[in-house]
């Protein structure tokens, strides 16, 4: 019996515990129940018009990218850069006949959910074109799926330079490749910085590996002394041992490919062991998560490239980025307008279409054509043309400096591609 | 890399490795405590540990949150996460050593593993899902308490809390040894450890003794967590399967079921992955990399399995009759 008492008192523990670690981040729950209250009462208003007019086709056009999980808020602004222009258009396709709506997938940056949602995706005939995945991985994976179904995909984010060379028809993005943003990063690093010798980390994944050995090149190329090349895999946490070493050759730079949670550890341990050089990432690092986990001490002399431009350095930009927060309640990141250039490659092939086809909504293969001969379409930050393997030729790199510890990260320059 | 790049980092590389091995230590403590005493491989014990990992950064962050952190001495909120944190995880403990061992105890040794790894999942998902919930994210960062770096040379720096980590985890390992070797219930469980029935014969409460046993063992488990997370700064929700494997490694290596040999094994475990990390490397011509760190826990674990099955200080157990 004593035994039962004590089992129901430690039970209460528990429980009391639990709650104790619920109700310390209401406040962000909060902030989060009110995105999603702003996006379900965006898509009553357009199911309430559906009703409305009995003579319009439903056209969907669907996004990938992780909703949940550790990359969500990147691929959060994916689907709410894309659910905007789907709002900006959505009169003028009314006016042809066509009801747009968004089909959001949430593929956690995992490639078997990824692969899975591309299935319900293929299967649906409204849904004409796709917008996404953040992780090249996962697109490489969703990738045959697409193709064999003939959907055209329109990426915002995916790097992954062999993604263009499996000769998929499909497969388009409106972002620079690794192999154009790593040696971006070491020409900055050599040219502006000074750094005549670099230590470069990398997380093995498909994303990290290929920047990393992307950057190696462009270092080499430039003459800079590459004193290591060393992987850890993505769920290191533990980087003192690599950091000892890297402090011992003294290095001018330590180069990471991977994402922000790792190079934020990164910076931390290298600073806490008197590293003193600099730090430069790619565009996984650019969050502002990186700047919490390393601490805004450390970050001072931490430097990304990045395929994704800030929107509000142009006039036109900055009144976007205004409606964005006025209409989402939060601050847009830089994949916002790159979901949202994205989709509007996609709009503008389907408009083509339907007005070359009398009006009629085209198949997805059609679509794709016309996506595939998109020319010198400016979006609010990008001016999209697609070369015969899908890849925009006008892509650029930035980087960003995080000196003032502040996100989004100080605009430095723009490191032209061609 | 030449050879005076090596020596100098020897000293950093070696302090390391026993922040690693105390860390490694305090962990296998609960899973030798629970082997030593049921003969069962508590696996979720890892995942108890994580918890404590997010409890403590949950506790810090919740009192930052109420602005009273910064009123507060680093020490006494630095308690005051470990204190709340192992008593939640050793409350946890007890509960599914309730659930999910006790009505196990008289089946197969492989049915009390397998709930075992049942439980070890439901922890990570039960993690990841209320993280995920409140704080949109598996990654948390928590508030750091001790910034302090105390330079020994131009290369050798020890961290304050390291410094902290290490003497918090000695001062875990020195109590529980005084519990177990002087007090009255530390008699009691070393009678259970030995012969169940007979102790029970002996007026001794079984049931309460292995409770008692898990709650000690998962709350220093729970301890050692938000020592890890003031170490790193970030935890999600699969820093316990490793770290777990590694202490289960360690307190095999010690000799699992011996106290003594937990600690030892920790230690030395943590001092072996330092230096194998650091000059496999170069020692190699770089054809081992740091990368395969995780590779030299397993490896021993295998080698002393070999050849010394029954650990480095444990003793050789004869068949029971």
């Amino acid at each position: 019996m004593k035994n039962k008492k004590l089992f129901y008192v430690l039970l209460v523990v528990l429980a009391v515990g639990l709650i104790l670690v619920g109700c310390g981040s209401s406040e962000k729950a909060s902030t989060s129940s009110n995105s999603s209250s702003s996006t379900s009462s965006s898509s009553d208003s357009s199911s309430s018009s559906n009703s409305s007019s009995s003579e319009t086709t439903v056209v969907k056009i669907a996004t990938q990218s992780p909703l949940s999980g550790p990359y969500s808020a990147m691929g959060e602004a994916i689907k709410l850069g894309a659910e905007m222009a789907l709002a900006d258009n959505a009169e003028k396709f009314k006016a042809l006949g066509v009801e747009l709506q968004l089909f959001p997938q949430d593929d956690q940056g995992d490639p078997k959910i990824g692969v899975s949602n591309a299935e319900g995706i293929v299967s649906d005939k409204q849904v004409l074109a796709l917008v996404g995945h953040l992780n090249s991985g996962v697109a490489r994976a969703a990738g045959p799926k697409y193709e064999a179904a003939k959907l055209p995909v329109v990426s915002p984010a995916n790097t992954a330079v062999d993604l263009t060379t499996y000769g998929w028809a499909t497969f388009h993005r409106i972002v620079a490749k690794d192999d154009v943003q790593g040696p971006a990063g070491a020409k900055f690093a050599f040219e502006d910085l000074g750094a005549k010798s670099v230590y470069v980390v990398h997380d093995k994944t498909a994303y990290g590996q290929g920047l990393a050995e992307a950057f190696q090149e462009g270092a080499k190329a430039l003459g800079m002394n590459v004193l290591g090349f060393e992987g850890q895999e993505a769920t290191q946490t533990d980087f003192t041992a690599l950091v000892n070493k890297i402090v011992a050759m003294k290095p001018d730079a330590i180069y990471f490919g991977g994402m922000y949670n790792q190079a934020g550890l990164l910076v931390k341990q290298a600073n806490e062991r008197g590293f003193q050089g600099y730090f430069l990432s790619g565009d996984g690092s650019d969050n502002a998560e990186l700047i919490k986990i390393a601490g805004v001490d450390n970050v001072k002399k931490t430097y990304i490239t990045s395929v994704a431009g800030d929107a509000s350095r142009t006039e036109e930009g900055k009144a976007w980025t205004q409606r964005y927060k006025e209409k989402f309640g939060k601050d847009s990141s830089t994949f916002s307008v790159y979901g949202y250039d994205a989709t509007l490659v996609v709009l503008n092939a389907l408009e083509k279409a339907i007005n070359e086809n009398g009006g009629k909504v085209p198949t997805r293969e059609e679509l794709n054509k016309y996506v595939s001969a998109t020319k010198d379409l400016k979006g609010v930050f990008t001016t999209t043309t697609f070369d015969e393997k899908g890849d925009n030729i006008n892509a650029e790199v930035f980087i960003y400096s995080f000196e003032e510890g502040t996100y989004p990260a100080k605009f430095i320059k723009t490191v032209s591609v061609k | 890399m030449d050879q005076n790049v090596l020596l100098t980092m020897l000293p950093q590389v070696l302090i390391d490795g026993l922040t690693l091995g105390f860390l490694y230590a305090v962990v296998a403590l609960g899973y030798t405590m629970v082997y030593g005493i049921l003969e069962l491989i508590n696996f979720a014990h890892g995942e108890i540990f994580m918890v404590g990992a997010f409890l403590g950064t949950e506790v810090l962050l919740i009192m930052q949150s109420f602005g009273i952190l910064e009123g507060l001495n680093p020490f006494v909120a630095f308690l005051l996460a470990i204190l709340v944190a192992s008593l939640i995880t050793g409350g946890m403990g007890v509960t599914i050593e309730r659930i999910a061992y006790r009505p196990l105890r008289n089946s197969p040794r492989l049915i009390a593993l397998i709930s075992a790894i049942g439980v070890s999942f439901f922890l990570q998902d039960l993690v990841r899902f209320t993280e995920g919930l409140v704080r949109n994210a598996f990654y948390l960062s928590g508030p750091q308490l001790f910034k302090g770096i105390i330079p020994l040379s131009s290369s050798i720096f020890i961290p304050t809390k390291t410094l902290l980590i290490i003497i918090s985890a000695i001062v875990m390992m020195v109590s529980l040894h005084l519990f177990v070797s002087r007090t009255k219930w530390g008699i009691a469980m070393r009678a259970v450890a030995q012969d169940q029935q007979t102790a029970s014969l002996m007026s001794i409460n079984v049931n309460k003794v292995i409770a008692l046993t898990f709650f000690i063992g998962s709350s220093l488990g729970g301890a050692t967590g938000v020592l890890y997370a003031q170490q790193y700064g970030t935890v999600d929700p699969y820093i316990g399967f490793i770290l777990g494997l590694k202490a289960f490694t360690a307190a095999v290596l010690g000799g699992i079921g011996n106290l003594k040999g937990a600690m030892w094994g920790g230690v030395l475990l943590g001092l072996i992955e330092s230096l194998g990390t650091a000059y496999m490397g170069p020692l190699t011509g770089n054809a081992f990399g740091a990368e395969y760190k995780d590779v030299f826990a397993f490896t021993i674990l295998i080698i002393v399995l070999l050849f010394k099955p029954e650990g480095l200080f444990g003793e050789a157990v004869k068949e029971k009759v």
